[in-house]
């Protein structure tokens, strides 16, 4: 069953969600209370004392009431020490991670998520989980700091470049979620979206049965490469029908001739876009930024000769 | 009962000529120039601020691409951190009022108050060319290793925060000498106005924070120039340590900018509630403990960076600390108002609106600090609106009161009562409009720094946008009052508040000189309980 979430929260899909949420609805209506009291105050008293005609009056020297003072420093101390402890509390919960959890390595790159499962699946921005398992998650990133975020779950963390952290969940429902990055990573930080999809487990058994079966054995190359170009995110910067993007268009590309940025040409052949997909630093074309992240360790061989393939076909 | 002529000399009349005045020496013509410096930078600020606003009417592109809107925010921030609201109230309305409020002829080190403006300028020429040369992209905080690598003006950006930190750190040294040294005969520490205190506060801050983010600039600078490998991990260095020392001074920062309102809120309210202060000693101490505690906060902005569980506890425990004698100073104004004589002239509105809007600001902040919430609410809108209810309507507010209130000392004239009674009214209106949809989307997931964003949250930001209108109206109609006063405006004379600072006690404008004669001090400076003044 899926819940709406509240007007000011989303849905709470995890199972430390709710009190999460709790702790936050707590420090809201604590607040509420402090701020309808401030502005009551200050309302009436700016109304009922407000001056009258021009006379210039003196006022009364109230300067000091012990009471009201040690009232006003105490009780905001002591909630803000139940909050303190409330809040840390909950932050253990939420970062020490269960050890019969399953662990799927997650690796941040400009601009796309990669999954990787014991089982030696990879799955780029849709990450497959099993419903009611703790989940762990051991993070890293290929390049600059992006932060993993599911709003459904309460959970982000930064995934740094040079040591792993780590997070965790349990999701409570079957469904599909967002995970956002939040940490600004540049030009496309905001299109680095991915989605979690819990499934049941018997779907999650079947779904990564699939996927270590078909790690593309059997497809032909021209159809696994069409695969790829959707699922290893080529299509967020090199698009089909000519329009420049992040990167040059696919369309044509075979056999053109191609202009690199300290000025030398080439021609568009097998062999330049191996390069270009493992090392793509390598030559940049001009007109262009060298953004492009190395996919020396996601693709297998077969994958790469089947990424070459499908940019072949695609006739100008 | 008012001169149909402003005194003379004044120090806007005498000396004349250009010359005068790129040289003088006199703390109100600096002033003067810090004011309209820092007005040009929050114009600036302003209108990326609102290019920000359209851009984000829709979830996809609406005019400008990626990349262009990247730099937008960023000098969005930038600007309005380090050329505006940082020297705002201590660099422009400091220099002018905080030497009459002593009863001293200048401030201690006149030339090198002269320097700091001009160390500002040459800075702010730094942060103008990088806007030009591929404007930085970084966001206003540099985080390393996207600001090690990003092929924008980074450099530039970098020194010129580097070279503003000097202009900030000879104002806070200048005003910290001024208080100690220059305070006119009878003038003892507790018969010092609360803004002199706040003023104090923020100048320790001033000196000794502001080499921190110099030295961490001139890093990022040197692995970016000389591949010295200090945050880039790249080469061999820790980004996060980057954030680190960011943070060591960006949070004291905090309070450098807030500091300054606080104290002008403290002047406003008891001069238009004509009522002592209640709590003098706790509203000034507690400007003291804010300054020190908040040299011990920094890491509560990286409680999802991967630092260890048990310094997120320590710095969010810590944080709770600092947000204690902020609310002790929020009840004290509220007592001031009880039994008050309260006028609802143009700058008590704002005092007003700041006490709204900075309770707002200060509560969200608890969520903030609070650390399972804050995993969820780190890097949301949740966060801008909360620092924008600070900076804004706490800062900015309080700045805008302040200026409305001192502009008859400044100027000698009068603005226009109704029109700033209408601004105050707009500027109250379109912030609410524009920063309270923001806390609902942020709660709901909405990432900061997003060009493009999912359907969801297009509502909200359609409020928001909304809401930016509102307060460019406001502040395009109180350019035009405010301006107008100046040679049209109704002249008043000495003391058009009756308040009983000393600033009041000279002409308006003052003579270059400030005081004819030296003042002797023998009350205290919200004495309404004995004293009685007619405005004039
Ligand atoms: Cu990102
Ligand atoms: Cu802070």
């Amino acid at each position: 069953m899926n819940n709406q979430g509240t007007f000011m929260m989303p849905p709470a899909e995890s199972t430390l969600a709710h009190e999460v949420d709790a702790l936050y609805y707590f420090i809201y209506y604590v607040s509420l209370f402090f701020f309808v009291l401030i502005v009551a105050c200050s309302l009436y008293f700016v109304l009922r004392f407000r001056r009258k005609g021009k006379q210039v009056e003196r006022t009364p020297d109230i300067s000091h009431n012990t009471f009201l003072e040690i009232l006003w420093t105490v009780v905001p101390t002591v909630i803000l020490a139940i909050i303190f402890v409330w809040g840390f509390r909950g932050y253990l919960k939420l970062t020490i991670v269960p050890k019969d959890a399953l662990q799927i390595k997650v690796t941040g790159q400009r601009w796309f998520w990669s999954f990787d499962y014991p089982e030696g699946v990879n799955s780029l921005n849709d990450m497959v989980v099993p419903v009611g398992k703790p989940i762990a998650l051991l993070m890293s990133s290929q390049d600059v700091i992006h932060s993993f975020f599911v709003p459904a779950f309460r959970i982000k963390q930064d995934v740094l470049p040079n040591r792993y952290t780590q997070a965790w969940f349990e999701a409570k429902n079957v469904g599909e979620y967002d995970l956002l990055c939040a940490e600004f990573c540049g030009t496309q930080h905001s299109s680095m979206l991915g989605k979690v999809r819990v499934v049941s487990t018997q779907d999650y058994n079947r779904w990564l049965e699939e996927a270590v079966g078909s790690l593309g054995a059997g497809m032909p190359l021209k159809d696994l490469g069409e695969k790829l170009y959707t699922s290893k995110q080529c299509f967020t910067c090199h698009s089909l029908d000519g329009t420049k993007i992040q990167g040059p268009s696919f369309k044509g590309r075979f056999g053109s001739e191609a202009v690199f940025t300290d000025g030398s040409k080439r021609t568009v052949d097998e062999n330049y876009l191996r390069e270009s997909i493992l090392n793509p630093q390598a030559k940049v074309v001009a007109g262009y930024l060298p953004v492009m992240p190395t996919y020396q360790s996601l693709l297998k061989e077969r994958e790469v000769d089947a990424l070459v393939e499908f940019i072949k076909s695609l006739k100008p | 009962m008012y001169d149909k002529a402003l005194p003379q000399p004044n120090y806007l009349s005498e000396p004349k000529g250009l010359k005068s005045w790129l040289l003088t020496t006199d703390h109100k013509r600096i002033g003067l120039m810090y004011f309209a410096a820092i007005m040009g930078a929050f114009i600036l600020g302003g209108i990326f601020a609102m290019l920000i606003r359209i851009e984000l009417i829709s979830p996809s592109k609406v005019m400008m691409g990626a990349d262009a809107y990247n730099q937008v925010f960023t000098l969005h921030g930038a600007i309005m951190i380090f050329l505006f609201i940082i020297p705002s109230i201590p660099a422009a309305l400091g220099n002018l009022i905080l030497p009459l409020m002593l009863g001293a002829k200048d401030v201690a080190f006149p030339r090198l108050n002269l320097c700091s403006w001009y160390i500002y300028v040459f800075g702010a020429l730094f942060a103008v060319y990088s806007m030009f040369a591929n404007a930085v992209d970084t966001g206003w905080t540099f985080y390393t290793p996207y600001s090690s690598e990003t092929g924008t003006a980074v450099i530039s950006m970098a020194l010129a925060v580097f070279i503003l930190g000097f202009s900030s750190i000879f104002t806070g040294l200048n005003f910290i000498v001024t208080i100690h040294k220059l305070r006119a005969p009878g003038l003892t520490w507790y018969k010092l106005p609360l803004f002199v205190w706040a003023i104090y506060a923020t100048g320790i801050l001033q000196v000794m924070a502001t080499p921190v983010i110099g030295i961490t600039m001139v890093l990022l600078v040197l692995e970016r120039v000389a591949g010295i490998g200090i945050f880039d991990p790249a080469m061999g260095g820790d980004p996060v340590l980057f954030q680190h020392f960011f943070w060591f001074y960006s949070h004291p920062a905090v309070y450098i900018m807030i500091l300054p309102g606080m104290g002008i809120i403290s002047e406003l309210i008891t001069a238009f509630s004509r009522k002592k202060i209640f709590g003098y000693k706790a509203i000034a101490y507690s400007s003291l403990a804010i300054a020190f505690i908040s040299f011990l906060v920094w890491g509560h902005h990286m409680f999802v960076s991967g630092q260890s569980r048990f310094a997120a506890m320590i710095f969010s425990f810590l944080t709770f600390f600092v947000a204690v004698p902020s609310a002790i100073k929020v009840f004290n104004w509220m007592a001031t108002l009880y039994k008050g004589s309260i006028s609802f002239a143009t700058p008590m509105l704002y005092a007003l609106s700041f006490l709204f809007l900075f309770a707002i600001g200060g509560l969200t902040g608890v969520f903030l600090g609070a650390l399972a919430v804050d995993v969820h609410l780190h890097d949301t809108y949740f966060v801008v609106a909360h620092f924008h209810y600070v900076m804004m309507g706490g800062t900015v507010v309080a700045l805008l009161g302040g200026i409305h209130y001192w502009w008859p000392k400044v100027f000698g004239r009068m603005y226009s009562e109704v029109w700033g009674k209408v601004c105050a009214a707009l500027v109250f209106i379109g912030f609410n409009v524009t920063f309270l949809p923001q806390f609902v989307m942020g709660s709901q997931g909405m990432p900061r720094r997003y060009y493009t964003y999912p359907e969801q949250y297009q509502a909200m930001h359609l409020f928001s946008t909304i809401g930016s209108w509102i307060l460019g109206v406001g502040f395009l109609i109180m350019t035009i009052y405010l301006l107008h006063s100046v040679f049209k405006g109704r002249i008043v004379g000495k003391n058009p508040w009756g308040a009983l600072t000393l600033e009041w006690e000279t002409t308006s404008p003052p003579s270059p000189h400030n005081f004819e004669a030296t003042p002797e001090v023998t009350h205290g400076p919200y004495d309404y309980d004995k004293i009685v003044v007619e405005p004039t």
